[in-house]
């Protein structure tokens, strides 16, 4: 009897709260999915929550000073005190703002993020949905998180929110070229767009991480990482949210709890890239030592998740440090980098991966002729 | 004013396509006017055609009000004008109104004035860069300039308990003697500098992307200078070396040797944004010099001070006009005084004054993250420019 995913999901859900049978059948369906729709919700706000304190502390470190030290031990609980403060202030919409582009804004921009986490695998078996076209859903997914930041700038009814706008909206859809070169290679190197096979495709000694598949791998990597600091928004890739320009960009006019939707949103979205990275070049789950990657069971299990969220927050790291340490580029430069240097560096690094398949199918540079890869 | 800006219209459109103009306000509150600086912005889309600076947010009657007051009360007045570097203010007037006077400084009391306007110099440019490279969107080089800031005000606070507005440099000599090993913690703090120095150069000065953003941005060169007056680090990045301290010496400053900085031409043209950056760096690693050499030849012994000092001070009928090198550029004091111990009338020449009117003629044609970063690289304070 076929059954449709959200079918089986519903049933699940039902399995594991039984209470729910109580009520109408008609309902059982839209509850397990709104049911689902919490679980990346909140792990967001979680990566949110730790991700603030991170860039708070990080931040402090690198300008010589301690940052957060009261609320909490060491001010861990500084984040859940702002959480609690924004919660509690009054929602204020400009008069002449487009109220429903207004409030539906934050909405996009959040909806955005917790599509992109539905493809992010933690696991062999603990993903969302394993998507058999994962990158393309990804690629796809992102650009959602656009649409609400012009809705932001456009509804705010103030003409430096329209330039953060204006500029965030150039600078996003012109990177995913380079985001989607740099995919597209490492599909090559994995032979299918499912996110759990790319991970797969890289199971074994590190040395297997598609990193180091080929002599040029590096350029499609450190494009990525380029590429997805500019659609993150984070310097030196700032200008929509240019501080000492346009205070606060596309979200000046917002307050209380949908600018912190906002926040969430751009966290969530840096976990995420953090995590593509890891998943797409560095072995995603895997620790890269095999004994480690055999462990079964829970243990196994939670040792893989620990390890991809290790290296997602590595990077959400490295991406602070770039924050706090590069001044902004200015947006016919930002442009320069795009077009003239990623895409051009991108389709040749694309060619020459494409080639090598061609010669080496599925192994490494570095492992030739002893380590084959798992194709 | 703002319809004036608005009734040029000098956009270009295509006949189906219906350009308009944006007329921008970066208001007299915003994150990088350096001050309550207003600036009226006709842009199109991202270029600026035309700016025009709005000042007087800060005006506060400096003039008048110093009328009301005697000659040393004044003093206290002339602090708030550029109110980063207030020694030099407080120079400037100290040395117009001893003009009038007339009368002997003390050896020791100049040699104290040369100390606290370099270090206060040293202050000032720091504020500079800091806040420069928070313009470009570097954070961190803020916090740097600003710790090392702070040793500067903990040594000018032990002085004369002030840490920003002095009231210190009177005329007739200085307010306080020095207090006890002050001058150790004046050479620690020229060494720390001279490695901070270093530190902030490779984290902001010689980064890629600063010199991208501010290398060829903004170029003035010293026929436009010259034309709208304007002096300082502005000036010298052009090229031409004027340096009040060596062309009108004034003080002690004839006995120290120390170098004109002008703009290198290392990254970017003369009188671009860069090299104005460049010259202040240079500028700090001058004062560092010029102090290290008082502090070698500090007089050991000398009268106190504070004894020496005029409590009323009763100028003959006439004017003075002085110039001192402030650290934005040539400040001028003109007193004219009736023969009483208040001024009949002080007028101050502010250099930011000067050097802000020149912003339109740099940002036509720009974008406007330029324009931010020019009026940021002009360096100037609201203070003295609204007075």
């Amino acid at each position: 009897m076929p059954e449709s995913t959200t079918e089986i999901l519903a049933y699940r859900i039902l399995e594991l709260l039984p209470f729910l049978t109580a009520l109408p059948e008609a309902l059982h369906l839209p509850l397990a999915i709104a049911l689902t729709g919490l679980v990346p919700i909140t792990i967001i706000s979680l990566i949110g929550l730790v991700g603030v304190y991170m860039e708070r502390k990080i931040s402090a470190f690198i300008q010589v000073r301690l940052g957060p030290m009261e609320v909490g031990p060491y001010g861990i609980l500084q984040t859940l005190a702002d959480g609690i403060k924004l919660i509690g202030k009054e929602d204020i919409i400009p008069r002449g703002a487009d109220r429903p582009l207004f409030i539906l804004a934050p909405i996009f921009a959040f909806v955005g993020v917790v599509l992109l986490f539905v493809a992010i695998p933690f696991d062999r078996n603990f993903i969302v949905v394993d998507l058999n076209v994962g990158i393309f859903y990804l690629a796809a997914v992102a650009s959602i998180e656009v649409v609400g930041v012009i809705m932001a700038g456009w509804a705010s009814n103030n003409k430096w929110s329209l330039l953060g706008a204006m500029r965030e909206a150039a600078q996003v859809v012109a990177y995913e070229i380079p985001l989607g070169i740099c995919l597209i290679t490492v599909v090559l190197l994995a032979g299918s767009f499912s996110m759990v096979e790319i991970v797969e495709g890289q199971k074994g000694l590190f040395l297997n991480w598609f990193l180091f598949r080929n002599p040029v791998m590096w350029v499609p990597f450190i494009a990525f990482m380029v590429a997805s600091l500019a659609e993150l928004k984070r310097a030196p890739f700032d200008l929509p949210e240019a501080e000492s320009e346009l205070v606060s960009g596309f979200h000046t006019e917002y307050t209380g709890m949908r600018f912190s939707i906002f926040f969430i949103a751009e966290y969530g979205a840096m976990f995420i890239s953090g995590a593509l990275i890891s998943v797409l070049f560095l072995g995603g789950y895997y620790t890269g030592i095999p004994f480690l990657d055999d462990i079964g069971g829970a243990i196994g299990l939670l040792l893989r998740t620990g390890t991809l969220f290790g290296k997602a927050f590595f990077f959400i790291f490295v991406q602070m440090w770039l924050r706090w340490t590069l001044p902004r580029v200015r947006l016919d430069q930002m442009f320069y980098i795009c077009y003239k240097v990623l895409v051009p560096f991108g389709f040749v690094a694309l060619l020459i991966t494409a080639f090598w398949e061609l010669v080496f199918p599925g192994q490494g540079f570095m492992s030739l002729g002893w380590a084959p890869g798992s194709q | 004013m703002t319809e004036a800006i608005a009734r040029e219209s000098s956009v270009h459109s295509a006949p189906d396509i219906r350009t308009e103009e944006l007329l921008l306000n970066m208001g007299p509150q915003h994150p990088s006017t350096h001050g309550v600086l207003r600036v009226i912005v006709r842009t199109d889309g991202e270029m600026v055609l035309d700016c025009e600076p709005v000042v007087g947010y800060l005006h506060r009657c400096f003039e008048k009000c110093a009328e009301s007051g005697t000659y040393v009360q004044a003093v206290c007045y002339t602090d708030r004008l550029d109110y980063l570097m207030a020694m030099g203010n407080n120079l400037g007037y100290a040395l117009a109104v001893e003009k009038l006077a007339g009368g002997e400084i003390p050896e020791m009391a100049e040699f104290i004035r040369v100390l606290v306007t370099e270090l206060n110099r040293i202050g000032s440019h720091l504020i500079a860069l800091g806040t420069f490279g928070l313009d470009t969107g570097a954070i961190t080089p803020f916090f740097y300039s600003f710790r090392d800031r702070e040793m500067v005000l903990d040594i000018l606070e032990e002085i004369c308990g002030q840490r920003l507005n002095y009231n210190y440099i009177r005329p007739g000599g200085v307010a306080y003697d020095l207090p006890e090993g002050i001058l150790k913690k004046v050479e620690k703090f020229l060494d720390h500098m001279e490695k901070s120095l270093v530190e902030i150069n490779d984290l902001l000065t010689y980064n890629g992307i600063f010199i991208h953003r501010t290398a060829n941005v903004g170029i003035l060169d010293v026929e436009t200078a010259i034309r709208y007056g304007v002096t300082g680090p502005n000036l010298r990045s052009t090229g031409l070396k004027r340096d009040l301290r060596k062309l009108r010496p004034y003080g002690i400053y004839d006995r120290f040797e120390f170098n004109i900085c002008t703009g290198t031409g290392e990254y970017g043209t003369l009188g671009d944004c860069w090299n104005r950056h460049i010259v202040r760096m240079q500028e700090i690693t001058e004062s560092i010099k010029i102090l290290r050499q008082v502090l070698g030849s500090f007089p050991t012994e000398g009268e106190h001070i504070a004894k020496a000092m005029a409590r009323k001070v009763r100028p003959a009928v006439g004017a003075a006009y002085t110039a001192v090198e402030n650290s934005k550029g040539e400040l001028g004091f003109y007193v004219a005084s009736d023969g009483s111990d208040k001024a009949w009338r002080i007028k101050c020449r502010a250099p930011s004054f000067h050097n802000i009117s020149v912003l339109p003629a740099l940002c036509k044609n720009t974008m406007l993250a330029d324009m931010v970063i020019v009026l940021g690289s002009l360096d100037i304070v609201l203070g003295e420019i609204d007075r």
